[in-house]
């Protein structure tokens, strides 16, 4: 893909949907480079949320025809599907250096593509197994009176009407294309064969895309790394690393059911899995019984994340506080901004833990705890408490050059990986995901080896 | 009294007639223990044909055939001081035979083929799919008749009879038809598992490549049950038709539950045994009355087999009359919870799982892990199965006049090992020889192909 100067593509009869096989031979110029990455990113950051929350298959399709819409939408047909292909690829680039990163770009671009496919009329799904090279052909007349009988039953077992299948048009492929289908029984089987109707042929297609993509990141892998990221240093790589480093991941505002924690297990949770940030700010508040409003607002809102339920979040923190200030003034005066933060007063606004890169960007003053301790404490103060975590030798030296070159989340991911004893791949970008992935490694450690 | 006779009866028989020398010398008592398995080992253990079979083919001399294919699967040995090694792997059959016998492992299992051989595990860096990683394992499957203590009454836990073993015989039917009709595959091997079970190795190569989603998706595919409140186990078929491959066995099962189990298992004759089946009729004012009905029954006419089949006939009856709705499927229900197999879908999904190899020996019963014909499961008898005193019993009969190749097939080993043979083996290497030809044949053309202009 070239990128010159500013020239739009002849108007295209392409069609609505691509499997992106090969790169367009296009002209792209460079302020468009960052914003189409920017914007599908999002699209495809609402659809990774989604899926963490268990949305179901027509909750997440309603969700990608509006993420698309707000993002990707542009009064132009043409001008949509060249923003969609371009930023697809230039997302290549930037996802593909390292495995996490190709899994979740993979996950999301083909939960992406499935909506976006199954959101089409069955006419236009038609055309595009055409487009695609889809290889299985529709039964013959012949072929499907044979069938005939089993597949109306199957259809009727899932629950549609028999006319649907009677009518509907099926293909006929290797049980391996439809593993899903396969499970929950949707699909006829014989001698090692699936009959697949139309409405459900969403599921082969997306399988390709997957497996399409899943090569494709591969080969980027290979040709950046070789070949373009030293070729680009001064054009496009700095925008590539950082779009993949700026916050976009989860915002971690609603905990998952099985993560709630409960204010028992509090102490013993913040000796093992905060964020060095989140302890600070933790054994301050245990010492002093206060914390300014900047130290507040900070570890409330990553309780929150954590799972900490309103009612145990008033609890804790009246149970510090009111050994300052009594429960009186608690009431009256930090109870509200509690309760603020969980949305239940104001506008109600469900307040999203903050991301490294606000904690960061924040200013402590004089009496303040909060912000991150590789940025605004001493040299000092930070072997220290980097030591009480269990950091010591040559990992602190580590951390310790990261700091000074600047990389506080990088010091942050390898103190992570010190505690632990194990590596992080996605390097640490919020608290929350810290404290998230750290009872993932202690509940892997805690299992017996097989 | 012949010799025979006398042995083939009850090993603690009293043995009062004349060659007692004889009979003592040759009489095995029970158990399992390292000396008995380093002569099973020794004589009976089938290595070549276990060789052959995990060959697929690649053992013979045709360009196609890749020599590392053997030694990159994986083989464990359970020693007997309660060590576990993993990660064994052979060059060649005489590697294979020579570390059995001199290991004389209780229990081996086979894992899956690797890219690389085992040996270099850590010599590669990489992981994922490019490094060390499984690229071919049989599909495999395992019953246990454990997981059918809910509905069987006879026995619990570890034991097994010719009463619940029913339960194993349709399972092998179920899942074997199905995995021939619905999923077209061939190649199968039912092997007891010694104890209180069966496992099932589908070994067509299109099985070998499965991944594990496709694994779990076919076992997902065999899978009834909704665990209810508290564990309890329910079948819920909904839906006013089932899918094919449900219906298909609905009347194998029935017939099954009404033959065999029913009586066997007196599912109905008394109170305790009714009222569970009667707990799965979500109908309150069916259940109470048949409950009434059941309960003030006295006659002692009826033997206990009539009496469960009238009582069935009954709750047959009242619930197909089709005066309430939702419970015309409720029959169906009953016959799929008691009848219906019940895998383990942890085994099914990796391909990285270790399944014990057949003809092992099972340390607590002695018996030998034989294969099972599915064309003849029904009749198949946990209880006869060979074990390994009664195999030494056979060789020490023999006395020393034998040549150690008709050893095998002197024993009660021989029948199971032919079955084997004929049954499995040979039509597998068959089709593997032909798959292989193909392919290479296949290949050639292309190159010729290719180069022509």
């Amino acid at each position: 893909m070239e990128i010159v100067g500013s020239r739009k593509p002849a108007a295209d009869e392409a069609p609505i949907l691509s499997l992106y096989r090969s790169a367009p031979q296009v002209e792209v110029i460079l302020d468009d480079f960052e914003r189409f990455a920017i914007d599908r990113l999002l699209v495809l950051k609402g659809v990774s949320d989604g899926l963490s929350r268990g949305k179901k298959p027509e909750e997440m399709e309603k969700l990608v025809k509006e993420l698309w819409r707000t993002h990707m939408g542009h009064p132009d047909a043409s001008e949509t599907r060249n923003k969609d292909i371009i930023s697809h690829f230039i997302l290549r680039l930037v996802y593909c250096r390292t495995e996490d990163l190709r899994n979740w770009f993979l996950s999301a671009e083909t939960t992406l593509f499935r909506c976006r496919y199954r959101l089409q009329n069955l006419e236009t799904q038609r055309m595009l197994l055409a487009e695609f090279d889809f290889p299985y052909k529709a039964l013959s007349q012949a072929e499907f009176e044979v069938v005939k009988e089993k597949l109306v039953q199957v259809s009727r077992s899932i629950g549609l009407s028999p006319n649907d299948a009677a009518e509907s048009v099926f293909f006929k492929m290797p049980f391996e294309e439809v593993s899903d289908l396969v499970s929950s029984r949707k699909v006829f089987l014989l001698k090692g064969y699936a009959y697949v109707a139309m409405s459900q042929v969403s599921s082969p297609v997306t399988k390709q895309f997957r497996r399409i993509l899943s090569k494709a990141l591969e080969l980027t892998n290979r040709k950046w790394t070789s070949i373009s990221q030293e070729k680009e240093k001064n054009r496009l790589t700095p925008i590539v690393e950082s779009l993949s480093s700026s916050y976009l991941g989860p915002d971690y505002s609603q905990h998952q059911e099985s993560s709630e924690i409960s204010l028992r297990d509090i102490d013993r949770l913040a000796n093992n899995s905060f964020p060095p940030c989140m302890r600070h700010l933790f054994e301050k508040l245990r010492e002093d019984h206060h914390l300014k409003h900047g130290g507040r607002m900070q570890l409330s809102l990553f309780l929150k994340g954590v799972g900490l339920k309103l009612e145990d979040a008033l609890t804790f923190w009246k149970a510090e506080f009111s050994q300052k200030v009594g429960t009186e003034r608690f009431d009256k005066e930090y109870a509200y901004s509690i309760r603020h933060n969980y949305g239940k007063e104001g506008k109600r606004t469900d307040y999203t833990p903050y991301s490294c890169q606000k904690i960061i960007s924040s200013t402590p003053g004089v009496g303040d705890h909060h912000g991150c301790p590789y940025r605004h404490f001493s040299e000092e103060n930070l072997r220290a408490a980097l030591t009480k975590m269990g950091v010591g030798g040559h990992a602190m030296d580590d951390i310790m050059q990261k700091v000074q070159t600047r990389h506080y989340q990088l010091a942050c991911t390898l103190t992570f990986e010190a505690v632990h004893g194990i590596s992080c791949d996605t390097g640490v970008n919020h608290p929350n995901q810290y404290f998230i992935e750290s009872r993932k490694a202690l509940e892997l450690k805690r299992q017996p080896t097989t | 009294m012949s010799n025979e006779e006398i042995l083939d009866g009850d090993d603690h028989m009293q043995i009062d007639g004349h060659d007692s020398e004889l009979q003592r010398s040759s009489k095995v008592p029970q158990g399992f223990n390292a000396d008995y398995l380093k002569v099973y080992y020794g004589k009976l253990f089938p290595y070549d044909d276990i060789f052959k079979w995990m060959s697929y083919g690649n053992a013979g001399k045709h360009p196609a055939c890749d020599p590392s294919y053997f030694g990159r699967r994986e083989f464990s040995f359970s020693l007997g001081n309660d060590t576990y090694c993993r990660y064994q792997s052979f060059n060649s059959v005489t590697e294979f035979e020579n570390s059995i016998k001199k290991n004389c492992p209780f229990k081996i299992d086979i894992g899956p083929v690797y890219r690389l051989h085992p040996a270099k595990r850590f010599a590669y860096a990489q992981s994922g799919s490019d490094g060390f990683a499984p690229v071919e394992r049989e599909l495999v499957f395992d019953i246990d008749i454990s997981d059918y203590d809910d509905v069987r009454h006879c026995c619990s836990g570890a034991d097994v009879c010719t009463n619940c073993w029913p339960l194993m015989t349709i399972a092998i039917k179920v899942i074997d038809t199905a995995l021939r009709d619905d999923f077209g595959f061939n190649h199968i091997l039912w092997v007891f598992s010694g104890r209180r079970g069966v496992h099932c190795w589908v070994c067509d190569s299109r099985a070998r490549r499965l991944n594990n989603d496709e694994r779990a998706s076919i076992a997902k595919y065999f899978h009834v049950y909704k665990c209810g409140e508290s564990g309890f186990k329910k079948v819920s078929l909904a839906g006013s038709v089932l899918h094919p491959f449900l219906a298909s066995y609905t009347d194998v099962l029935r017939i099954y539950f009404e033959e065999k189990l029913l009586c066997n298992q007196s599912l109905l004759s008394s109170e305790d045994r009714y009222e569970k089946i009667l707990e799965l009729v979500s109908n309150k004012s069916i259940t109470d009355e048949l409950h009434d009905k059941w309960q003030g029954h006295r006659r002692s006419s009826n033997t206990e087999e009539d009496l469960n089949i009238t009582r069935w006939e009954q709750l047959k009856h009242v619930l197909q009359s089709g005066k309430q709705k939702g419970l015309r499927r409720c029959v169906e229900e009953i016959v799929f919870l008691y009848t219906y197999p019940r895998l383990d879908m942890e085994v099914s999904k990796h391909m990285n799982h270790l399944l014990k190899s057949p003809f092992c020996v099972h340390p607590k019963t002695g018996r030998v892990c034989v294969p099972i014909d599915p064309a003849h499961c029904d009749e198949f008898d946990p209880t006869t199965v060979p074990t390994l005193s009664t195999l030494l019993e056979e060789l020490n009969k023999r006395g020393d006049n034998s040549e150690s190749s008709n050893e095998l097939e002197s024993t009660s080993l021989g029948q199971y090992i032919t079955m084997f043979r004929s049954c499995f083996l040979e039509p597998l290497l068959k089709s593997c020889k032909e798959e292989m030809e193909n392919a290479y044949n296949a290949n050639l053309q292309q190159s010729r192909n290719s180069l022509s202009w």
